[in-house]
């Protein structure tokens, strides 16, 4: 077996971002497009304590991640919020039925 | 410099943070009743954010200018940025004074976060490492999704912060990614050590380094661009500002903006430390200084030409905002000296003229409950102040003399042409060709003020509150600028460094 190096934290990492990216830009409930989000916020977080462990400035890239972790968590509350304030009015949290506002 | 003697230096964002923590711990305990809660909390909003600007004027003058072990970094450039943002705050809490648009029972909430926003616009304007970048842009952005879908009155505040978090979540987690490839690039989270490591790295001589590093930055401007709603990272933007209360639309159209570009222009002179001195020099700039190009480009013909369609004064505000940071990001492509210069110049003035443009559509909503174009028919004859201070508003967006916007486009334009070079002039022909298509949807507003008859019996507007006495005051500067613009080149000599 192959050691596990920079590279496959790297792919995985990458593999993530696409998948968030997929995630945000088909899905059409709010909630899924948040789980998204979160997936998008740690593929960065993979990345950045790969990093660190490989690239030697540990101590910078393990509170940084510690930061997204922590940040993640405050967005992830306030998406929560606002979906919870649409689905109390429109009864969903279809995208497409949210939408008032264009032009 | 170290934590402790770095302390007096952000005393602004300390008074800043024990306000907001104030706010929200005395609503909790105290539960205020009528005239105290109405009056007595925008009050102890309006003093804290005093301090903060009191702290800021007479904040010591140090020969280093990082603080806390690099995380952020204070120039003059920053510390007129943080003014700017305070004042901002201080007026939407004035344009909140008795807006309808507000909850009753969650004003005190809506202080805090105006104040938290404040904080959080002041620390991202002198950030200068990528962890503090990342959360002040968090801070900013937690805030203003929870302001902009603080109208309870029905699903369209609500709808427009849904949008908001959504596409702001997307562009700050693409943001992250890009900073984490930079990190991993050249091993640095400060901005100085990535433009040191950017000097001396050999990544740069291999193609895949470059392409990495391109596609770092293409991402890293996903979302400053998303700050500044810079088009294609604009969608946001109209339907946020049409659904967000009028009074935080204001300041949303500002604060954030002003705080975006401080951050851009530091991430620019950061990785490219030549750029702020002599920008003509900065030829390893050169991909950064082509994306922001095209973007700026970009972004001020689609605003221009999509504010066309609009009927919704606070869309067609909306897509004036978008190309307004367009003419913004012609300051931060010419660079050196000349280039942030004009950008505080210009941001001074869009302070005034656009919080100004938002306080007569607040004005007009308080009494016609709407912000169709259609309720503007007439204007001129219900409520000529009010009529005439739009008016002032519109031709100094539009960039027409003798208007304070007329002065920061002419520092714009020439902060380019003064930079030479074929592109760059080009760049400034393509703004002034904007100016031209811009007079034609402020113009059919003045038209609809001043020519035309409002149908039927129109509700007629009280001059009688915050907002339009707002929008009133601030109309004499936008005129008194235009005319003696000595205090605008002041600003332009005094905020023209970044370190």
């Amino acid at each position: 077996m192959a050691q596990v190096g920079l590279q496959h934290f790297l792919v995985v990492a990458a593999l993530l971002f696409a998948l968030g990216i997929v995630c945000v830009v088909t899905r059409r409930n709010a909630v899924a497009v948040l789980i998204g989000i979160e997936l998008l916020l740690n593929a960065a977080g993979i990345n950045v304590v790969a990093f660190a462990r490989y690239g030697g400035n540990l101590l910078a890239g393990s509170a940084f991640a510690l930061f997204i972790i922590a940040l993640a968590a405050a967005e992830a509350v306030v998406g929560l919020a606002l979906i919870f304030a649409i689905h109390r009015r429109l009864r969903s949290v279809d995208l497409e039925q949210t939408e008032t506002l264009k032009g | 410099m170290p934590t402790l003697e770095s302390l007096p230096h952000v005393l602004p964002e300390v008074a800043l943070a024990v306000t907001a923590a104030a706010l929200f711990v005395l609503e909790a305990l105290w539960q205020p009743r009528g005239r105290a809660r109405r009056v007595g909390f925008p009050l102890l909003a309006l003093g804290g954010l005093l301090a903060a600007l009191l702290f800021l004027v007479a904040s010591p003058s140090s020969a280093e200018p990082r603080f806390f072990g690099g995380l952020l970094t204070q120039d003059p450039f920053s510390t007129f940025v943080r003014g700017v943002a305070i004042v901002a705050t201080a007026l939407a809490v004035g344009l909140a004074l008795g807006s309808p648009s507000l909850p009753s029972n969650r004003r005190v909430e809506y202080h805090g976060l105006l104040v938290l926003l404040a904080l959080g616009m002041c620390l991202l304007s002198s950030a200068g490492h990528l962890l503090m970048i990342y959360v002040a842009i968090e801070i900013v952005s937690l805030t203003s999704y929870l302001l902009a879908g603080f109208d309870d009155r029905g699903g369209r505040s609500a709808e427009a912060g849904l949008k908001y978090v959504l596409f702001g979540g997307v562009a700050s987690g693409v943001m992250l990614f890009g900073f984490s490839l930079l990190f991993g690039l050249f091993g640095d989270l400060s901005l100085s050590g990535l433009g040191q490591a950017l000097a001396h790295s050999t990544t740069l001589s291999t193609g895949a380094g470059r392409w990495a590093t391109l596609l770092a930055l293409v991402f890293v401007l996903a979302g400053l661009g998303f700050k500044i709603a810079a088009v294609p990272f604009h969608m946001w933007c109209p339907d946020v500002y049409e659904g967000a209360p009028t009074p935080f639309t204001a300041l949303l159209s500002v604060g954030p903006k002003a705080a975006g570009f401080a951050v851009l222009l530091r991430f620019g002179t950061g990785l490219w430390p030549e750029l702020a001195t002599d920008a003509a020099a900065a030829t390893s700039a050169l991909p950064w200084l082509l994306l922001l190009g095209v973007m700026s480009t970009v972004t001020m013909t689609v605003g221009n030409l999509a504010a066309i369609w609009q009927d919704n004064l606070k869309r067609l505000l909306a897509y004036s905002s978008i190309a307004h940071a367009g003419y913004m990001l012609m300051g931060v492509v010419a660079g050196g000296r000349e280039g942030p210069g004009a950008v505080a110049v210009y941001l001074a003035v869009y302070l005034i003229m656009n919080i100004g443009a938002f306080a007569v559509v607040s004005a007009v909503d308080r009494s016609a409950h709407s912000e169709d174009i259609g309720v503007y028919h007439g204007l001129g004859r219900r409520a000529p102040l009010l009529a005439l201070a739009m008016a002032v508003f519109l031709l100094s967006l539009t960039g027409l003399p003798p208007t304070a916007g007329f002065v920061g486009k002419l520092y714009l334009f020439a902060s380019l042409i003064h930079h030479g070079g074929f592109w760059y002039v080009l760049l400034a022909v393509v703004g002034v060709l904007n100016s031209v298509v811009s007079l034609y949807f402020y113009a059919r507003v003045l038209r609809a003020m001043f020519l035309e008859s409002a149908a039927g019996e129109p509700a007629p507007v009280s001059l009688a509150n915050s907002a339009a006495a707002l929008a009133v005051v601030l109309a004499v500067p936008t005129l008194a600028l235009g005319i003696f613009w000595q205090p605008l080149a002041a600003i332009a000599n005094f905020s023209g460094s970044l370190f």
